[in-house]
């Protein structure tokens, strides 16, 4: 890339320097920027984030939601923000007081770094590391660390209950992630995000890694706690969960982490499938990336907060069968399969050139892959209505010999 | 000599974490607090990684020791309520960790660090090796024939055992 000054936006560093400041001070001015605004933008956005959330639950019970405090209610969330930081701040007794306090922080500390790694426009991303896809897999484990440090250090059973879950779930559900995750990390051959953005310049990784995209979709709403998978603070079963003891802002940072972790998730999966900052005048206008990563966020995000007003909370039995027995074998074969459909194009000759953007280079690799997941999925689809038919037969045989309904066994 | 610049600074800061962290497992009554200062000290580590130039490496000590082994081993002690709180801060077996862990300490500095910093040792202003591996080449060398594809696959293979063992192990042996 030409290293010289276009505008403020794009190349700070260099505009600096040519307007007279000293280079090393130029580059660690722009970085330093460069890190509040990473840093202040997703604890900013979460005000919003939480005002949509509302209002869309809201509409799909039938409600109007927040609308007294300013237009359609939009500073809602800043007049609840000034409330619990003004509130009483209350550390139980018997709280292991350290842990207790350093809980929420490292909490929002999870989220908020992930954001370091993701590629927002071109030019525009917090550190380009080589092993971006595994670094925020390695934060998002501190997040589960975070929550069990709340739960033990409140000395309330609710709140550990609440944290055993979290170990649970979150532990459970990484694994089909990360499985996912091996698939447009082999199709991009890069573990880079801004490489995986690149790679899809031709084609969205949705299209050959389908099945990976519903994968990882799936795990993401259990990682971030979101209905259906939202037994960590299932209030009919556990009063408020692992957060149970906690008021006041300390409260309000586990509370905007959850919405802010939640779009995170969304946002990750935007870049790794569906192109990230990739469209139409993107590469010669980076401020564009901006506009159509937020936009293919939302894209996804809407979905899942639709998603978490309308489906009921399954039970942990359930959710632990749903991920070991199905998520994961379903993930280990979609990697076996597109492992193996990727060194026969390449075999054949059919694979994109690397760095290759043009959409028909990709087509034929892209078309082979989607008809593998889709082999996949019928393959899955069959067996899930043999099972389903063999439960119901049994359950009617059983109901009749004991005259009482039966919850199937699988 | 020893020159003051921000990768210095790093190495004692991390250094500062490992050690203090590593004091603070053997020290702590509660082990809860001691798994945590296990997860610092496992933390200092990934930031020595990192110094390396091994991100990796990085990634790797925090994804398996902090996110999977740490948190195992804090659900395993929140399991067991009564042992949270131990009122000995010595077993009868401190002796037996005390010389093995002398041993280490011993077979360290004969074996890394005099060869390196000792009278004879190389130039520590040298790398010690030229061969610089990026996260590319670990891949590759992990599924190359004339590689590491064997010890690879007999430590997949020895985790996959260790895992149905577990589960063996867990299993009710009266059901069914």
């Amino acid at each position: 890339m030409e290293q010289q000054c276009i505008n403020v936006i794009e190349t700070m560093a260099l505009c600096l320097t040519s307007s007279g400041v000293d280079p090393g001070l130029a580059q660690f001015i722009s970085i330093f920027i460069g890190v509040i605004l990473v840093a202040i933008f997703p604890l900013v956005l979460v005000i919003i984030l939480i005002w949509l959330e509302r209002k869309i639950a809201a509409r799909v019970q039938d409600r109007i939601g927040p609308n007294r405090v300013g237009p359609f209610g939009l500073f809602q969330n800043i007049a609840d923000a000034v409330k619990l930081i003004i509130k009483e701040d209350i550390t139980p007794a018997g709280a292991d007081r350290l842990i207790y306090n350093l809980a929420p922080i490292i909490a929002t500390l999870s989220t908020t770094l992930m954001w370091a790694v993701i590629p927002f426009s071109p030019v525009h991303i917090g550190v380009d590391l080589s092993i971006g896809v595994l670094y925020f897999t390695a934060i998002g484990s501190i997040g589960t660390l975070a929550i069990m440090m709340a739960g033990w250090s409140s000395n309330n059973k609710y709140a550990l209950l609440g944290a055993f879950r979290v170990v649970a779930q979150l532990v459970s559900y990484e694994i089909p992630m990360v499985l996912a995750l091996l698939v447009p990390v082999m199709i991009a051959g890069t573990l880079s995000m801004q490489g995986i953005v690149v790679a899809q310049l031709g084609m969205w990784f949705i299209v050959p890694a389908f099945l990976s995209a519903v994968i990882f979709y799936i795990s993401n709403l259990a990682e971030t706690g979101r209905a259906p998978f939202d037994l960590i603070e299932a209030e009919s079963e556990l009063v408020a969960g692992y957060n149970i003891e906690y008021s006041g802002m300390k409260f309000g940072l586990f509370m905007a982490n959850e919405f802010m972790h939640a779009f995170t998730a969304n946002l990750l999966f935007a870049v790794i499938f569906l192109g990230g900052w990739s469209g139409p005048g993107a590469t010669q206008l980076p401020v564009l990336g901006f506009v159509y990563l937020f936009i293919k966020t939302l894209i996804v995000y809407i979905p899942s907060l639709i998603l978490r007003a309308t489906v009921p909370r399954v039970r942990i039995d359930q959710m632990m069968s749903f991920n070991w027995k199905f998520l994961v074998p379903v993930a280990i074969v979609n990697v076996i399969m597109v492992a193996f459909l990727i060194q026969v194009t390449k075999a054949v000759g059919l694979a994109p050139a690397p760095g290759e953007t043009d959409f028909l280079a990709h087509l034929p690799q892209s078309v082979i892959l989607l008809l593998g997941n889709l082999v996949v999925i019928a393959g899955i689809l069959t067996y899930l209505r043999g099972i389903g038919r063999k439960a119901r037969l049994e359950s009617t045989v059983v109901a009749k010999a004991h005259d009482v309904p039966q919850v199937a066994a699988h | 000599m020893l020159e003051l610049n921000a990768q210095t600074i790093a190495f004692f800061v991390f250094a500062l974490f490992s050690l203090a962290g590593a004091v603070g497992v053997v020290s702590s009554k509660n082990l809860i607090h001691g798994a945590l200062y296990l997860i610092v000290s496992l933390f200092g580590g990934a930031g020595f990684f990192v110094l390396l130039s091994a991100p990796f490496m990085a990634v790797v000590q925090v994804l398996v020791y902090i996110g999977a082994i740490a948190i195992l081993i804090i659900f395993a002690v929140m399991l067991t309520r009564s042992m949270t709180n131990m009122t000995e801060l010595f077993n009868r077996q401190w002796w037996m960790s005390g010389i093995v862990g002398i041993l280490l300490f011993v077979l360290l500095t004969i074996g890394v660090i005099l060869p390196v910093w000792g009278e004879n040792g190389i130039n520590p202003s040298q790398p010690v090796s030229d061969n610089v591996a990026t996260t590319e080449d670990l891949g590759v060398a992990l599924v190359d024939g004339n590689q590491y594809v064997l010890p690879f696959q007999v430590a997949s293979l020895l985790l996959t055992a260790a895992m149905i063992g577990a589960i063996v192990l867990a299993r009710d042996t009266d059901t069914e």
